[in-house]
Formats: C-alpha cells, structure tokens, sequence
C-alpha cells in the first residue's frame, strides 16, 4: 500500500501495541473475541488503552458471527480476535459464512511463535493454510514493522470490491517484538494490485438503459450487493424504479433494499419466492440483475431458467458474471454507483417505457399475485408459523427493530412474512446457511444498536447450535428477544425428508429439548411460552415490554411446510403452492434428487 | 455446471503475480477447490526488482469455463494481470524436458540419429546411457519421447509449457 504519510514521527511500539494502534486509526470500536495463550500481548494491550471495547464471546464461531451481525447493521467492517490452533479453526465456519455473503470482516487470529510454526507446536494450526479458500486474502505477519502496513491493507481489502472476510495471522513473538508505526494517509491508500473498479463503462451504461428503455415485460432482480453498496445504492435503486414503474424482486440477501411494502415490490424469488416474482422471472423479456449473483437458491433448473429475456448483470465481481447464466450485457462496477449512471442517462435520455406493454405486463403479474401463493389456514389454537411471524411483524413493524435469522423453515418464513423497509435490517445467512448463526448475530447487532430492538427469529434446533452465546449477551446486558419457533423438528430437513425421500424422517426430530424457560432463567433471563393462537399478541407484547433478555418458546404447528417451493432441478414456473393437490408428492426423479 | 463442456479445448494462460509468500498455493488451491483441470504449471520469479513472478497453466474447458478461470484469477488478491495467451492472439510456447535412454547398439545409435533430428543434445552420457535435452512445443517433446519409448526410455522429466504473446506488446 502507499500513501501519502501523514505524521511522519515514528516511535517503537511492540507489535501488540502497533496493531490496536493501527486499529484504532482505522476507526475500529468494538472486537469479538476470546483470548489464548498466543494472543496475550494483544489481551495485554488491549488491557492498556480505552478506545477499543472487546466483546468476550463464549465460542469463536460466534465471534464472528457476532462480527457478521454488527457488519451488516453498519455496513462498517466487523472485527474478530482469536487464538492460534482452536480459535482459528473455530473461526472458520464464520469466515466462510462471511466469504459466501460478501461481508467485511477482520479476523486477527493468534500464531505460535515464529520458530515453532511448522513444528506441530501446542494450538499450532496451519492458519493461513486453512483460511486461504474462505478468505478472500489473508497475511502472516513476519516483521513487527510490517505489522500497521498489513493492518491497514487488511482492511482496503475487506471493505473494497465485493467485501468479505480477511485473515490477519499474528504470531506471539511479533507481537511482542518492538517496531515502528507511522499512520498511513487512509483516504489515499492505493493497493498496488487489488483496485477493482467502481464505475460501469459508459458505452454499456447507455447499452443497458436501451435494453431497459425498450423491454416490454422487465423485472428488477435485486440482492445483497445494494446492502454492501450502502443506504445511498438503495435510495437509488427506489429512484430507479420509481421513474421506470417496473416490478422488482429480490434475493433473500437483498431484503430491505426496496420497501417491501411498495406495490411494485413483488417479494423475494427463488426457491421459496413467491409466486408473482418466480413467474414474473421466468416469462420476463429484460431482466435486470443488480448485486445478485444467479445463486442456484434463485435459478432453479439452470436450462428452464428465464429463457426468453435478455438479462443484465451488473456485479462488481467479474467471477460472478457468466458463472451460473449467460448474460447479454454485463456490466461490472459498484452497484449504487452503476444505477446513479443508469439515472443520469436514462434522465438525459428522455427515455420512456411503452406503457401499453407495462401495462399487459402488470395485469399478467397482478393475476399472478392474485393466487395469494403465501396463504395458510389458522384454523385452530395451535400457532401456525407464519402466523406467529405476521404477528411479530405487526407488533415491532413501527419500532426501531433488526432481525436475525438462523437457518432453516423459520428463516424462509421470516423472509416472506417480515416486511423489510430498509436496508440493514436483517441479518441472515444465505450462501453458507449456517446453522446456529442467528443468536451472536444478534449479540453483534444489539452491540452496534443498543437502544434498538434486536429480535432473532429461530428455530429450536439452530438455536442449540450456538446456545452458548447467550452467556455473552447476558454479561453486555444486551436485551435481545429470540423468538422460537419450535416445531421440535429440523424443520426444513424433515419437510425435504417428507417431499422426497417418502416420509422417512431420519434422526430429524428433537428428542431430550431444553425446557426453554428454565434455560432462560439459569442464564438470568426471562422465559416464556406461548402455545395458543388466542395468546400470541398478548405473549409477543410482554417479550417486547420485559426488560433484557427474553426467549419466547412459541409451540407452533410441528409439520407446517413452507411453501411455495421450487423443488430441486425444477423450474421457476413449476412450484408447489402449499394448496396444491400434489403438494405431497412433487416430481422429483433423477437429477433433482441429487441437487441440494 | 449442470452439462459437461462437448470439447474442451486446450489453454494458456499467464498469471503476472506479486511474489509473496502462498501465491502459488492461492492459485493451486483456486483450481482444485473449484474443479478446473491443471494440465501443466510452470513458475519462476521474472522480475527481481519489483517481486514479480509469472505463472503460465495450461488448463482445458468450455468458453464459459475459461472466462470463469480467468475471473478467478483476478479477483485473487496479489494478481496483477491474467492473459489468455491461446484466446489473444498469436503466441510462442515452449517446452523443455530431459530424457533418459538406456540401451546399447543399434538402440544407441538410432536414439542419437533420433535426437539429431529433434536438435536435442546430449547433456550427460555414460557407456550405456544418454540424458537428452530436447525443446519445443509440447507436441514436439510428446513426439521425442514416443519415438524414444523403445529404444530405452527409463525417465522423463518436464518443465511444462512457458509461453509468451507474439509481437511488441507485452502483458
């Protein structure tokens, strides 16, 4: 990296001190993390100072986690510290986490000494070996005086280009040794191989406002690159179908970017989209792709997909363009900047979409979403799923409120039942689908929001995968409300289990759960229960009114399935909808049962 | 990719890279981890002064793979520059390899014959054996070394392909 230097006295500071200083002026406030032997100068100096606050988690994957969590309610880069051996390795599920949904991360991972790595030390682990497939770069530190200069690139390369996770391996007898630091000018740090462009060309700028201009049945497909991109990509993305008035969808990473009450809004696509966003997908002549990235959660069937539209892609990521689907025009820039060129032309242009054609077209989608593909039957006491989600929405919808997920059936509904307004407001785990990831998510998040209202939604069994957590939140006082949905299944698993492998639930049900509420009270918490219909609101509104931390146990119907879902190897326009007749058997033969 | 690539022709590709500690593991690693093929790789620091190296990988797939390949390739972090020598025009490649033959006789004799033809040199030789070096394209080292399979050869040792763009212009 070079830059101009700002402050050219340099002083020796041992390599612990260097890196909390060099944090420091990154602007860093707040680390997960849990200490070990190879870390103690760092715990030392961060003992020493009292600008950085170190949240202590109860396991390193929720560290990162909880990182993951603060990163996407912020947009700043989320910071982790951990030992060497044990804390590395428990960190990289998080990190791959991070890789899959581009999330900026620092994990500074302990080292053994310099001239033990290699000997098979005690907590050696080969770090950097491991790390480097889920990282997007990752450094040893070899020399103290390399230490701010790594430091500072660490985090270029984090936050620029398509962010996610990066690696710092530190070991111990750096970190002690004495060295110079000298803050680099931050603003105009260039990185001599790493600068991915921001700007889409001009001449595909103007190819892409034609094939917008002229297209009679468009759809915008959104995704979490407009959430990387920052609240100003979103305001433009809303500018930008405000002037076009055509339909917009979105990927489960891209929620929040567009209001989800806003009628062109047509919900999240995909494997449990809806009904009018897969449809609408699938017969669209012009699609336009903004930071999403043809995940097969999305494409479905790869040959059945779309197979009439001309698709734009615009990413920032040249790797995700042509990866999955052909596109006709790519165009590679940072996604907010790319739709601010698509306004000014489409504007200088004069540009006008046909509106009989835009018309036809919203009258087909408005009969598709006339089917009403997320309808369910609360018929009895016994709390439907996405019942209890509704519920929630409407009592925290008008509050300052953030969501976690963790992974399986509840996420999916979350999706589809919690409306999202704005950006960075939920917090889920889409490409890697980590289990367990909810809770210190919420840890991170409630840390970065305090005053906020952090809810995780959950299901009983991810929630056991990252139980230990709930240890931190209680020393913050962080008062998160995890809300279970238990079914006392692995729900999406047994639901995969009753579609396609003909009911055979193997090991998929809960046996020996906690009883949650005195779970919650062991921890110092409040527990509560909620088992019928006819007491959710009351229940949902004491967990909202009870101060600090509460689980809400929320019995819901245990084998609801969440449709609509296109099964593996299908296409957009062959989905079960929950009032199928044939829900129960969907065709699924060959190819499709080997897809995940 | 759910259909296999029909033909899957052959590519070079240089990779100009910063030569820092694991480069090569990164770019390895890119490759197996997502499943392209490495038919050969060769590597070697090319520019002392400024830490660079220069990676050429002969690898094979579909018009969508390569471009996928070369994506890759970039979005590594110390990449400083991928070229698609087989698909940006024309291009040198060489390859140089060194092969044992054993034998006595008429074998002997025919093996030097055989190298005189390819211009490969003896670089080492005994009463009963020869070490030659023979360069080329890899089309012309695969032709030396069947022609020497049966007069005696025991070991081959390859550097794989290093090649470079025809023309003024450099990468």
């Amino acid at each position: 990296m070079s830059g101009t230097e700002q402050n050219s006295e340099t002083t020796t500071l041992s390599g612990a001190e260097i890196l909390i200083r060099a944090l420091t002026d990154q602007g860093v406030e707040v680390i997960f993390g849990y200490p070990g032997g190879a870390v103690l100068p760092i715990y030392d100096a961060l003992f020493a100072q009292n600008n950085i606050r170190h949240i202590l988690v109860r396991q390193e994957g929720g560290a990162v986690h909880a990182a993951e969590g603060y990163a996407r309610s912020t947009g700043k880069p989320g910071v982790v510290l951990v030992t060497s051996g044990p804390g590395a390795t428990n960190a990289v599920t998080g990190l791959t986490d991070a890789m899959m949904d581009s999330i900026p991360i620092i994990c500074l991972t302990g080292q053994v000494a310099s001239h033990l790595i290699g000997n098979d030390a005690f907590q050696e682990a080969d770090t950097i070996g491991i790390t480097r497939p889920c990282t997007k770069h990752n450094y040893l530190v070899q020399d103290t005086d390399e230490m701010g200069r790594i430091v500072h690139e660490a985090f270029y390369v984090a936050t620029h280009g398509r962010p996610g996770p990066v690696v710092i391996d530190l070991p111990k007898d750096i970190c002690v040794n004495q060295g110079h630091y000298e803050k680099p000018d931050l603003e105009n740090l260039h990185h001599k191989t790493y600068r991915p462009p921001m700007e889409g060309k001009a001449t595909s700028i103007m190819r892409a406002v034609e094939m917008m201009a002229g297209a009679r049945r468009p759809i915008f497909y959104t995704g979490g690159g407009l959430i990387n991109s920052g609240p100003e990509a979103c305001a433009r993305l809303r500018e930008l179908v405000r002037l076009t008035g055509y339909p917009i969808t979105s990927t489960l990473m891209g929620l929040g970017a567009y209001p989800a009450s806003d009628d062109r809004f047509l919900g999240m696509l995909g494997m449990h989209g809806t009904y009018e966003a897969n449809n609408a997908m699938h017969d669209c002549d012009v699609m336009i792709c903004l930071g999403a990235r043809f995940d097969d959660r999305i494409t479905g069937r790869l040959d059945a997909f779309s197979p009439n539209s001309r698709k734009i892609h615009v990413d920032i990521d040249p790797s995700s363009i042509n990866k999955n689907i052909s596109v006709d025009l790519p165009v590679i820039g940072d996604v907010g900047k790319v739709i601010e060129q698509m306004l000014a032309q489409w504007k200088s242009g004069g540009y006008k979409p046909d509106p009989s054609a835009l018309n036809d077209w919203w009258t087909t989608i408005q009969k598709w979403r006339s089917r009403d593909c997320l309808a369910y039957t609360q018929d009895t006491d016994i709390i439907k799923p996405q019942y209890a989600i509704q519920r929630l929405y409407e009592l925290t919808k008008d509050q300052d409120t953030y969501i976690t997920t963790e992974v399986g059936q509840h996420q999916m509904w979350a999706a589809q039942f919690y409306k999202f307004e704005e950006p960075n407001r939920w917090m889920t785990s889409g490409g890697l689908g980590t289990m367990g990831y909810g809770l210190p998510a919420a840890v991170g998040v409630q840390i970065a929001h305090p005053n906020s209202l952090v809810v995780d939604i959950s299901g009983e069994a991810s929630f056991m995968m990252n139980v230990q957590e709930l240890s931190t939140a209680m020393q913050y006082r962080l008062p998160l409300k995890i809300f279970i949905l238990n079914n006392r299944w692995m729900g999406m698993v047994r639901q995969w289990q009753q579609l396609l492998h003909g009911s055979r639930f193997s090991e998929t049900y809960s046996e020996a759960l906690p009883d949650f509420v005195k779970l919650a009270d062991s921890f110092g918490a409040t527990g509560l229960v909620i088992e019928r219909s006819g007491e959710l609101d009351d229940s949902i509104r004491k967990m909202l009114e009870t101060d600090g931390l509460v689980i809400a146990d929320v019995r819901v119907a245990q084998e609801e399935n969440c449709f609509p879902m296109v099964p593996s190897g299908a296409a957009h326009n062959e989905m079960i909808l929950a009032d199928d007749q044939n829900a129960e058997r969907p065709k699924v033969t060959g190819d499709g049962m080997a897809l995940v | 990719m759910s259909e296999k690539p029909e033909i899957a022709p052959k590519h070079t590709i240089a990779v100009l890279v910063d030569n820092e500690p694991g480069v090569l593991a990164r770019v390895v690693g890119l490759f197996s981890g997502r499943g392209y093929n490495i038919e050969s790789l060769t590597v070697a620091e090319v520019d002392a002064s400024q830490d660079r190296s220069r990676i050429n990988i002969v690898t094979s797939g579909s018009e969508m793979i390569i471009d996928q390949i070369r994506a890759q390739l970039e979005r590594l972090v110390p990449v400083f520059n991928v070229v698609d020598l087989t698909e940006d025009g024309p291009s040198v490649e060489r390859e140089l390899a060194l092969v044992k033959v054993v034998g006595k006789g008429e074998n002997r004799i025919e093996a030097l014959r055989v190298a005189d033809i390819f211009r490969a040199r003896a670089v080492d030789s005994t009463l009963g054996s020869f070490v030659f070096e023979v360069t080329g394209d890899s089309g012309k080292v695969n032709a030396f070394i069947d022609l020497m399979q049966p007069l005696g050869l025991t070991e081959v040792s390859r550097t794989g392909v290093v090649a470079i763009a025809r023309g003024a212009d450099a990468m």
